[in-house]
């Protein structure tokens, strides 16, 4: 009893050296440190605050061949919306196919040289959008069609016919009133940039250590080597915790977005998803046997991925299900949910169970599994 | 020139060596082509919407088959208080909740009006506004059915109203492939040009083969040429191959000219393995040298307009895309490839990646120091 | 081209001296890593250049080398002023690193061809050199494997192949044998004669004070001065010391900068 007590101690002893030489390890190489922490704070500022999928300031040409107050009355309609700035206006339509193609414009609205004059006679208005983004040609036919029709129904009520039995809509824009694009990109961007981070600053500081040797001192250790394991990652955890922190106290004071849920829930959530990134990274590690190796496949492999699957930018619903599918092995996609919902829902535990024992159970196999391979190489 | 020679067969002999490296260098864009366009579309189809009636009228019941007909919604349930809906709406389960107040049918002809409410999760504002919107139109249908019913004589001074001809230029069946293809192609061949040089010159570092190749003759113009041709060699590879998967798999054309398009990759390839030197010469190990890489792959992938509109941001954010070679051979290609333009309409793009070249090459070999 | 001759002293040192030095320094910031050291080396000598961890050895050997420029002093390698003509000197001396400087990832062959064809050694007379060095190294079975395969005593003495393929007119070494075993050591010493009797003048770093005596001269380097110099047996006579070592800890004793 008294000799497995001291024998405890030792191992205790021992865990507690091999953390102190990972805290050693990063906290002294203070380039790389300003670089983990600079860069992904600059990246939510800037793709915070500039990233958004709706159609804002949309560049468009009007080619008014008309020159009826109509037509006058509805480009300024147009331009005073949002959605629009009326880069060019000209009277003819010639130039019209060379601006598009040289991406100067996204859209033509044109009005026909009788327009507006003498009612009833070529009252139609031509509108040519450019395809590239096929999202973007349909909103801007969307909300052009919006705007000449509320410019017909106000001329309408101006000449007296009321219309009769006309019924409103009140609408309620819940969470986001303000329909502020960020609110929806800045989870997206905390975390695609921790996943990103986490996962490849860990599997590139393991493989570093493989390649100059210094791992295979680690396996002939007398530590188990489970806890060599957490010793590799702790540092990593604690710097990518603290890293997250500021992220997201950026994200609330800098950038803006409620916290309206628990700030306890939020932070338990997200120890949860960078220990799940963590092991994600071991396991990498475990794969790539140098430090390029290590970079280029989680930068080659996992950045596209990352991008399109944790779905702030990219609509998940709007995927084959076999990407449906493939997105739920991506954390981020569900961390992404927790933060969402925490932060600009303000649910409870109960709402976000479900993502919550995803991660979990991602993170317990991924673990299994690095140390399943760790073993292999031990023998 | 036998010097420059040598510097190229070692780099090139270095690189297909190593088995692993080659495969993610050829592989993973590949793979990553064949699979990724697949999932990409961001078209908001399939609002799904709760309905709370609470009138159960025949004009409510008409409302209902209204959007259960409708192409652009996805009807998820009725219920009979707001407080059932708006748990759906929390769980993520519906876009937007449309409620029918009690007596609607009664108070819309009594009171020659009525309104409705609806609530939409605004979280993600693009399917909020158009969800918001395509429900606006159904109701404004909705609304002149039952106008027409009561006063069918106003029909003329309805049909005297504006017609919206829309047409779509270039990609006219919105085919999401047409839009991300060239993209994800953009995409990969930045980050193999860019940072496999910067990896490859802080590796040499990293060894320590560096310090010998700085007490050879070799020139520093010498050593970075020597660096630059084999990886401008290998991303212009990935680059056709992609370019052939793009066209004989993907079936999008290049409306344009191919010798048009393969002009500006290279001339961004060159702005780009000039960042990559940059960032070589100023990183210390590998480490180092991926996350200021991955910095910049990032900022340079979403803040280009690869994704999302450029339009669409603040200003300030605009001046930094405009910054970016990228945004400006993203541009060209989708010129090229999906517009079929000519190079007298895009010669400016041209000239643009041009000064980048003579910037980020000038930059790297100001950083680039031989003794440091 | 034939540079102008200098003349110190009435001394012509192009024709007497390999390296010239004369009150050479150099700063980084407040840091003195070398403090005024003046030396000569000898054309065809063995010159060691022995100190501490830290006594400004490394730095003094990139000056020379034409790595970095020194803050004050004068300094001539191969005739060659180490402000103005470091393209020159390093067309005329080879290298060889602490670091392992040869690529691991190509073969033998290849590493020889490539430094071989840097200096300039025209294709023909590159192919009949390797073919007398991998002779002379014993390594005509390995010739096409990778170097990152060989063992470390075999890189160490190609290493130093490579670095005088050129045949330079001077050789730097630094701390070639580190970690290497005696034999391999005393191996590598013998090709370091057969240079020196080629008439390359050899420069070399070492931590081994055994690997001193065979030097022709020897400096002592101790926080950033050279606090002796001359032939093993001078040092030991001065000192009345038994060996280089016993030198070494007498004058290393004061030594403020160890790390």
């Amino acid at each position: 009893m008294h000799h497995k007590k001291k024998n405890n101690t030792k191992i205790f002893k021992q865990f507690g050296a091999f953390i102190r030489k990972e805290f050693y390890h990063v906290f002294r190489d203070k380039r790389t440190l300003l670089v983990m922490f600079a860069l992904p704070a600059v990246q939510i500022l800037l793709f915070g605050f500039a990233l958004t999928n709706e159609l804002k300031n949309a560049n468009i040409m009007v080619v008014n061949q008309a020159s009826s107050i109509e037509s006058k009355e509805i480009t300024d309609k147009i331009e005073a919306s949002p959605f629009f700035t009326i880069k060019m206006a000209e009277h003819n339509a010639e130039n019209v196919e060379t601006y598009i193609k040289q991406g100067k414009i996204k859209a033509v609205v044109i009005f026909p040289e009788n327009f507006g004059r003498a009612t009833g006679k070529d009252n139609t208005v031509q509108l040519i959008t450019e395809g590239t983004d096929p999202n973007i040609a349909k909103t801007i036919i969307n909300y052009i069609n919006a705007i000449i029709g509320d410019y017909q129904l106000t001329e309408l009520n101006k000449n007296g016919t009321k219309m009769p039995f006309t019924i409103d809509v009140e609408v309620a824009m819940l969470y986001n009133p303000e329909l502020n694009g960020s609110m929806m990109f800045i989870p997206g961007v905390i975390a695609m940039v921790m996943m990103i981070v986490c996962t490849t600053l860990t599997a590139v500081s393991v493989v570093r250590e493989k390649e100059f040797g210094s791992f295979e001192v680690l396996l002939v250790s007398p530590l188990r080597p489970i806890l060599v394991l957490i010793s590799k990652a702790l540092p990593y955890f604690v710097l990518s915790f603290a890293n997250l922190i500021i992220i997201l106290l950026m994200s609330k004071y800098i950038l803006g977005v409620p916290l309206k849920g628990s700030v306890f829930l939020l932070m338990a959530e997200s120890m949860l998803f960078i220990l799940t990134c963590l092991t994600f990274g071991l396991l990498f590690s475990s794969i790539a046997e140098t430090q390029a190796v290590a970079m280029l496949l989680s930068m080659m492999g996992m950045l596209l991925p990352t991008i399109l699957f944790t779905g702030f930018i990219f609509p998940l619903e709007n995927m084959p299900t076999f990407y449906q599918w493939l997105a739920n092995i991506v954390p981020a996609k569900w961390y992404f949910i927790v933060v969402k919902d925490i932060m600009l829902k303000g649910v409870g535990f109960a709402s976000i169970w479900k993502e919550t024992a995803i991660l979990g159970g991602m993170t317990i196999t991924l673990t299994a599994l690095s140390l399943l391979k760790f073993k292999k190489r031990m023998q | 020139m036998r010097k420059i020679l040598i510097l190229i067969q070692k780099e090139f002999k270095q690189v297909l060596r190593d088995k692993m490296i080659v495969a993610i260098i050829f592989a993973v864009p590949i793979l990553q082509m064949l699979i990724l366009p697949w999932a990409i579309d961001l078209d908001v189809r399939h609002v799904s919407i709760s309905i709370v009636d609470l009138d159960k009228s025949t004009y409510s019941r008409d409302l209902i088959s209204l959007f259960s007909a409708s192409e652009s919604f996805n009807l998820y349930s009725y219920y009979d208080s707001y407080k059932d809906a708006i748990q759906d709406l929390q769980m993520n389960k519906v876009d937007v909740i449309l409620t029918i107040p009690a007596n609607f049918e009664r108070n819309l002809i009594r009171d020659n009006g009525n309104q409705l409410s609806a609530t939409a999760n605004a979280i993600n504002g693009v399917k909020a506004m158009l969800g918001t919107y395509y429900l606006n139109m159904i109701i404004k249908d909705f609304n002149q059915q039952i106008v027409l019913e009561w006063y069918p004589q106003i029909e003329s001074s309805l049909s005297n109203s504006i017609d919206v001809r829309s047409s779509v230029w270039f990609n006219q069946e919105g085919d999401y492939k047409n839009f991300m293809v060239p993209a994800i192609l953009v995409l990969l061949l930045t980050v193999v040009a860019g940072f496999l040089t910067a990896l490859n010159i802080v590796k040499e570092k990293e060894i320590g083969t560096i310090e010998q190749i700085n007490v050879t003759p070799i020139k520093k113009w010498q050593f970075i040429i020597g660096k630059m041709v084999p990886f401008w060699a290998i991303s212009n590879i990935v680059f056709i191959v992609g370019l052939l998967i793009m066209v004989y798999l993907y079936g999008i054309p290049i409306l344009g000219n191919v010798g048009l398009l393969l002009l500006y990759a290279n001339v961004y390839i060159l702005s780009i393995l000039g960042l990559g030197l940059i960032i070589s010469a100023l990183a210390h190990t590998q480490q180092q040298a991926m996350f200021v890489n991955y910095f910049f792959v990032m900022i340079l992938l979403l803040m280009s307009g690869l994704f999302t509109s450029i339009d669409s941001m603040p200003s300030w954010a605009q001046t930094i895309s405009y910054s970016l070679p990228i945004t400006y051979f993203i541009e060209a290609s989708r010129a090229i490839i999906i517009k079929g333009a000519k190079f007298s309409e895009i010669s400016n793009l041209l000239l643009i990646l041009g000064i980048f070249v003579v910037i980020m090459n000038g930059l790297a070999i100001l950083t680039y120091r031989k003794r440091s | 081209m034939k540079h102008k001759e200098l003349i110190v002293d009435g001394v012509n040192i192009t024709d007497k001296y390999a390296i010239y030095a004369e009150n050479l320094t150099k700063k980084f910031g407040d840091f003195t890593a070398v403090n005024n050291i003046s030396f000569n080396v000898e054309k065809g000598e063995i010159f060691g250049f022995l100190g501490a961890n830290g006594a400004g050895k490394t730095t003094a050997m990139r000056i020379l080398s034409g790595l970095i420029k020194p803050t004050s002093g004068t300094a001539y390698v191969a005739g060659y002023d180490v402000y103005k003509e470091q393209e020159k000197i390093k067309n005329n001396i080879g290298y060889m690193s602490q670091k392992f400087s040869l690529y691991e990832d190509l073969t033998v062959v290849e590493n020889i061809k490539f430094y071989g064809t840097i200096y300039g050694v025209k294709p023909k007379e590159n192919k009949e050199r390797t073919f007398t060095l991998l002779e002379t190294l014993n390594l005509q079975n390995e010739a096409n494997k990778l170097v990152g395969s060989l063992p470390l005593g075999w890189k160490q003495k190609l290493a130093f192949s490579v670095a005088i393929f050129h045949i330079p007119k001077i050789v730097f070494l630094d701390e070639p044998t580190s970690g290497v075993d005696p034999i391999t050591r005393r191996q590598f010493w013998d090709l370091i004669y057969d240079a020196s009797n080629k008439g390359i003048t050899v420069f070399v770093t070492t931590h081994y004070m055994d690997e001193a005596e065979y030097c022709n001269r020897i400096s002592l380097m101790v926080d950033g001065k050279i606090a002796a110099m001359g032939s093993p047996a001078e040092l030991k006579n001065k000192y009345k010391a038994n060996d280089v070592n016993e030198v070494f800890y007498h004058l290393a004793h004061s030594a403020k900068r160890i790390e």
